[in-house]
């Protein structure tokens, strides 16, 4: 089933090391954002780290330094704007998802036409794994453990808190500090979400897993574990068949491993959907 | 004498010029039994969470065991009005009363035999070992009730607050979580301070009351407080209190001014 090659190609090596990280830091982040119903503010963030990413294709800079760097300046632009009350956390996110795919297709537009790289709109949006450069994996290594941990070491308050604000204010937590770390964080893991399957799709990776391992776990542990697996297969499934595709067709061309990705979480989602007895959950 | 479990001194609190607690004062003695007593909108709610600490009064001061609220933050337990959660959120029952005791905590802390154990106690005193394992978001109104007293109950306060614990209920559940409170409190020798707008189901069970109106309080036995005297003093117009088949009613005089009206007078005459 393994097209010639496909064990000794280094970038498929790298593709593989990539979206295992990329699909583990997604599994324990979508989680929580379902968990706290922030799908719209993770979806933001998700456009947000595509201008990041254009603006990295502009100015040269690394595609992932440009990810996670876009996902987090908007996540402080959201959290500003609602914190002082002057807009509605729905409203700001709204305000700031607009101007940033505005800026998206400006420096999407200034990179097509000056430089000669092509692709790169296609790059941006909807990732291409296998030509990520080998030196992110160390990158996103690192950026993804320092994301675990710190999830590791807040994940009970933050529990709480997203079940109920009020019980973890009387427990003496600050759920506002709280909720501003996690947005941090979660515009961390769809930088590398992006890179991964590009920042458009970004919020499938995210959300996919987490909502079919919802479905059918008994315990939030287990759903973590569950979204991490699924998101594992989802990326593992998307190379094999992406690498595959080169074979498919007389050009000789593959078909984007996002696309497979994408419609593997897709069958998994549809696959929870499949009425099993309650005691079935894990 | 025993210091107070909750003492409350001369608490108010305006927002703009609108006065919502207006120099209220009461203490709780350590397992007594309170209701806090009065119509929607008269202020119970901020006064709970002027007493835990999440509403900051303009004027007074609130103490738990003698000490002011930052270093008593565990003395106290609450239950909220409303804790409303998916069903599609994987947490079970268990899981939720757990987070009693450790949900506050950072840092990776492994749970312990000890703690299973505990939460299978408390899951035991409020009669909710049967959905044990039923996700939070799938129980009934009552089945909640209960898991969030267990929840408030682990972390072994001597105070727990509960926000209006009995409305939304069918009257069965009702006057089984009523039983049950009662119980627990003396079980655990836990004092409960529980706001209602509708005082007959606590009867009882009440050591004490808080009767709370346009932001002003009386506060001690029902038969100190509850009186005709004491209420028209606290309204600030004529009342009746009428004692029928061991039920009470407060009722109004027939008024032009409908804005003296204690609101709950006609609630009580339709049941």
């Amino acid at each position: 089933m393994f097209a010639p090659g496909f064990f000794s190609s280094g970038s498929v090596h790298t593709a593989l090391l990539l979206g295992t990280i990329v699909a583990i830091v997604s599994g324990l982040m979508g989680v929580f954002v379902l968990l706290r119903n922030q799908s719209f503010g993770g979806h933001a963030l998700t456009d947000v780290a595509t201008t990041g990413g254009a603006g990295a294709a502009y100015l040269s800079v690394a595609p992932l330094v440009g990810f996670v760097t876009g996902a987090v300046i908007g996540a402080g632009a959201i959290e500003s704007l609602s914190r002082d009350h002057s807009q509605r956390r729905d409203v700001a996110t709204g305000i700031v998802l607009g101007a940033a795919t505005g800026l998206s297709g400006l420096f999407l537009y200034l990179t097509a036409t000056t430089s000669s790289a092509t692709g790169v709109t296609q790059q941006v949006l909807f990732g291409s794994l296998f030509s990520v450069s080998s030196s992110t994996v160390p990158v996103a290594a690192v950026t993804a453990l320092i994301v675990t941990v710190t999830m590791a070491l807040v994940a009970r308050p933050l529990l709480l808190s997203s079940l109920s604000p009020d019980l973890a204010r009387a427990r003496g937590l600050r759920t506002s500090w709280l909720g501003l770390l996690f947005l941090l964080l979660v515009a961390v893991a769809v930088g590398l979400c992006a890179i991964s399957i590009g920042s458009l799709l970004a919020t499938a990776l995210l959300i996919g897993p987490a909502a079919t391992a919802m479905r059918r776990s008994r315990t939030i542990t287990g759903a973590i574990v569950m979204a991490m697996s699924v998101g594992l297969a989802a990326t593992w499934v998307g190379i094999v068949l992406a690498y595959d595709s080169f074979t498919w067709r007389a050009t000789g061309q593959g078909l984007p491993v996002s696309f497979f990705v994408v419609a593997t979480i897709l069958a998994f989602y549809a696959l929870s959907h499949v009425p099993l007895s309650r005691s079935r959950r894990v | 004498m025993t210091t107070p479990v909750l003492s409350v001194s001369n608490v108010t609190l305006a927002y703009g010029d609108r006065t919502v607690l207006d120099d209220v004062s009461f203490s709780i003695a350590p397992g007594e039994f309170t209701g806090l007593i009065g119509s929607n909108g008269v202020g119970k709610t901020t006064l709970l969470r002027v007493i835990l600490g999440l509403e900051k009064a303009s004027r007074g001061e609130v103490l738990i065991n003698g000490a002011t609220r930052s270093r008593s933050e565990r003395a106290v337990g609450y239950v909220p009005q409303r804790v409303s959660i998916d069903p599609e959120v994987p947490l079970r029952a268990r899981d939720f009363v757990a987070l009693g005791l450790d949900g506050h905590r950072f840092g990776l802390r492994r749970r312990q035999a000890g703690d299973h154990a505990l939460v299978q106690r408390y899951l035991e005193a409020v009669d909710a070992l049967a959905f044990a394992d039923t996700r939070v978001g799938e129980l009934s109104g009552g089945e909640l009730q209960r898991v969030l007293i267990a929840h408030a109950l682990i972390s072994q306060p001597s105070l727990v607050l509960l926000d209006e614990p009995l409305a939304n209920l069918d009257p069965r559940s009702v006057q089984e979580i009523v039983a049950l409170l009662h119980r627990v409190a003396k079980e655990f020798n836990v004092a409960l301070l529980l706001s209602a707008h509708e005082m007959n189901a606590l009867l009882p069970v009440m050591d004490r009351i808080v009767y709370l109106t346009q932001g002003r309080c009386a506060s001690g036995t029902t038969d100190e407080v509850v009186r005709a005297d004491v209420l028209s003093e606290l309204y600030g117009h004529h009342v009746d209190v009428l004692r029928l088949h061991g039920r009470v009613l407060v009722v109004a005089e027939p008024s032009d001014d409908v804005d003296h009206l204690p609101s709950h007078a006609t609630l009580n005459l339709d049941n």
